[in-house]
């Protein structure tokens, strides 16, 4: 870390109180929401909202309007900004593991091993060779990428045809696009990332990290992807036709001893991304110049969950020890 | 340590006992709440307790080490589970009696957020006395689930006679002559036999006779061994390291089960490990206490394991 003494907004962050773990957290309308292990929505007003009773919840995504959560009680939920809760979907005896936003109102989720996808049109399943590590919706075309075991099934939900498959060894887990729709990036079980290029299935290794990646993030441009995992946060360079095959990546805002970054975000439409380490601190910093602005110390807790809001001017943020706040620039 | 939460392996051939044994856990009034994954759901009813489905969905995780499997089930379980932190006191897992134990026990080695937030209490296996010898000959998983064994519940023991328990007691002391054995019928046993065990704490390790297998009723294994290292004086950490690493690496395969109970050259810290094939992990315990033998230990429970080169490996660690 530079000598310069940091800039901090940490002051003008209002800090609240989740309760149990934060696992996600978005914006309804101007509010922030936290999603928790305990499985409630808790309210930057203070309301808590059981989505998930006697349960607790293991993803959750935020399109503004309202935040989809999944459970380990087998169910799907939708909570909005008035705290109405309607479930979704809902299966017995099993988890539903993970849960993606895609568009036109589309969503997806997915228990144990099949993946399933609702538009305004249906319902339609996809059971895959083994459990469902994570699912992404293609930023162009109506298509889901369903990470599992030795690879990443590509699904048309539209289509009757049957998925591609991108073969790689090993338990992926996340997985994401650019906003080009060029390149698929997962990460694994083992501390590293996998990548393929589309349009010829060309392989890309990204390892080097001390610990599993949880958190990537992808740049507003889809130039760049940020990632966890590291003393730093690992800034791959897309946006190229062979993205980061053959380049160094980056490395930017690295962390205090004995912490790790363990959550990314980038900003919605500047070169700056939102990080938080397993210390608990919370930092921003713009990628031209590696600038860093404080906006939580290292008061304990690993920072679990980070979400800007569309506005670009709003942060809020979570740890697993209940903590959150939010940063209104 | 001490923050981590103990895991429990429950083990056991087909219609050993090991559902009954789990529903006794699960029953009887200990004022302990367990997250409790399981293969099936149905033959467990307890409202108190967080019970998930598993799949046994095991893989090869891609670190160059071939006999590295894990459970990928497990660790995504578990990473669910630790989110509800503080909804439970420890976590139960039950396999199926066709399983491999050593996916499991790797898991908790291998995943680095189950590592640092959970720890393996003991693997408890459950066998049937009537059946465990034909077991034996036609199920190679009903030996390396004795072999993993911290604890085992010999159950159904009003099934056979004196003689014929006493007889399947040596074959599994055969297998594995370190792991506490309490015999029971309907896997009636107290839960403190099975529950709260601190495989980690390893002191069992040093209250065994060395000589027990080579006096009297011979009766090894013809497939699975058993040695056990020890030494008084101190051992030089850096030769033991190099060795340990030398022995899972080359051995690791043959290896089930290892364990050690350490006392370097000045270090006050006893030093204990553990392993499964090529993963080994350690940490200091606690410091000897004032009068307490500094006693060096090592076993190990394997196939094919070469002894003569273990003993001599072990025993060059002795600091000069």
């Amino acid at each position: 870390m530079s000598e310069d003494v940091i800039r901090s907004v940490a002051e003008i962050v209002t800090p609240y109180e989740a309760g149990a773990h934060v696992v996600a957290c978005g914006f309804l309308g101007e509010e922030a929401v936290f999603a928790t292990g305990e499985g409630e929505i808790v309210f930057a007003s203070g309301r808590k909202v059981a989505t998930h009773p006697g349960a607790g919840i293991l993803e959750a995504v935020c399109d503004g309007e309202k935040i989809y959560t999944c459970g380990d009680d087998g169910r799907l939920a939708a909570t909005d900004a008035e705290g109405l809760v309607e479930t979704l979907a809902e299966v017995k005896n099993k988890w539903i593991d993970h849960v993606a936003l895609g568009p036109d109102g589309a969503l997806a989720w997915s228990s144990g091993k099949t993946a399933f996808v609702r538009t305004k049109k249906g319902e339609r399943s996809l059971e895959v060779a083994s459990t469902v590590g994570g699912l992404a919706f293609a930023p162009k075309g109506f298509r889901l990428a369903v990470a599992h075991y030795n690879g990443v099934s590509l699904w048309f939900p539209n289509l009757d045809a049957k998925p591609d498959f991108l073969e790689w060894k090993g338990s992926h887990l996340g997985v994401v696009w650019p906003q080009d729709g060029k390149f698929l990036v997962t990460t694994m079980q083992e501390p590293a990332m996998h990548g393929w290029r589309l349009a010829d299935n060309k392989h890309m290794r990204m390892s080097g990290y001390p610990s599993r990646v949880r958190s990537m993030s992808f740049s507003h441009d889809g130039k760049l992807l940020a990632t966890s995992g590291a003393e730093s946060v690992i800034l791959w360079p897309f946006g190229t036709k062979d993205g980061p095959m053959g380049r160094e990546p980056g490395m930017v805002a690295p962390a205090r001893e004995g912490s790790r970054v363990s959550c990314v975000a980038c900003h919605p439409d500047k070169e700056a991304v939102a990080v938080g380490y397993t210390d608990g601190m919370v930092m921003m910093v713009r990628i031209s110049d590696a600038a860093e602005i404080l906006i939580r110390g290292p008061e304990g807790g690993e920072v679990t969950a980070l979400a800007w809001h569309k506005n670009g001017v709003s942060l809020a943020y979570g740890t697993d020890e209940g903590k959150a706040g939010v940063l209104n620039l | 340590m001490s923050d981590k939460i103990p895991v429990t392996v429950l083990t056991g051939y087909l219609g050993a006992g090991k559902t009954t044994l789990l529903n006794r856990i699960l029953s009887e009034p200990h004022g302990k709440k367990y997250a409790v994954i399981v293969n099936e759901f149905g033959e467990i009813g307890i409202d108190n307790d967080l019970i998930v489905g598993a799949d046994e969905e095991v893989f090869e995780m891609n670190n160059g080490c071939v006999c590295c499997t894990v459970r990928g089930d497990l660790i995504r379980i578990i990473d669910g589970l630790l989110k509800r932190k503080g909804k439970f006191d420890g976590i139960l897992v039950e396999t199926t009696g066709l399983a491999d134990p050593a996916p499991v026990a790797q898991t908790f080695f291998v995943d680095e957020t189950v590592s640092g937030k959970t720890a393996l209490d003991a693997v408890v296996t459950v066998v049937d006395a009537k059946w465990l010898k034909d077991r034996l000959k036609d199920a190679p998983e009903a030996k390396n689930q004795i072999a993993f064994a911290d604890v085992i519940v010999l159950n159904k023991t009003d099934l056979v006679t004196p003689d014929e328990l006493k007889d399947v007691e040596l074959r599994i002391r055969a297998i594995n002559p370190f792991a506490k054995i309490h015999r029971t019928t309907r896997s009636e046993l107290a839960l403190e036999n099975v529950l709260s065990q601190g495989a980690f704490d390893l002191d069992r390790i040093l209250a065994i006779e060395p000589h027990f297998l080579e006096g009297g009723h011979h009766h090894h294994d013809e497939d699975v061994q058993s040695f056990s290292f020890s030494t008084d004086q101190p051992l030089e950490a850096k030769t033991f390291f190099a060795w340990i690493d030398n022995v899972s690496q080359v051995q690791g395969p043959n290896i089930l089960r290892a364990k050690g109970i350490l006392s370097f050259k000045d270090d006050p810290e006893r030093y204990v490990m553990q392993g499964v094939h090529m993963m080994f992990e350690g940490d200091h315990q606690r410091d000897w206490r004032d009068g307490e033998k500094r006693e060096s230990r090592m076993v190990f429970i394997g196939r094919d394991l070469n002894e003569k080169a273990l003993r001599e490996g072990f025993e060059a660690c002795i600091a000069k």
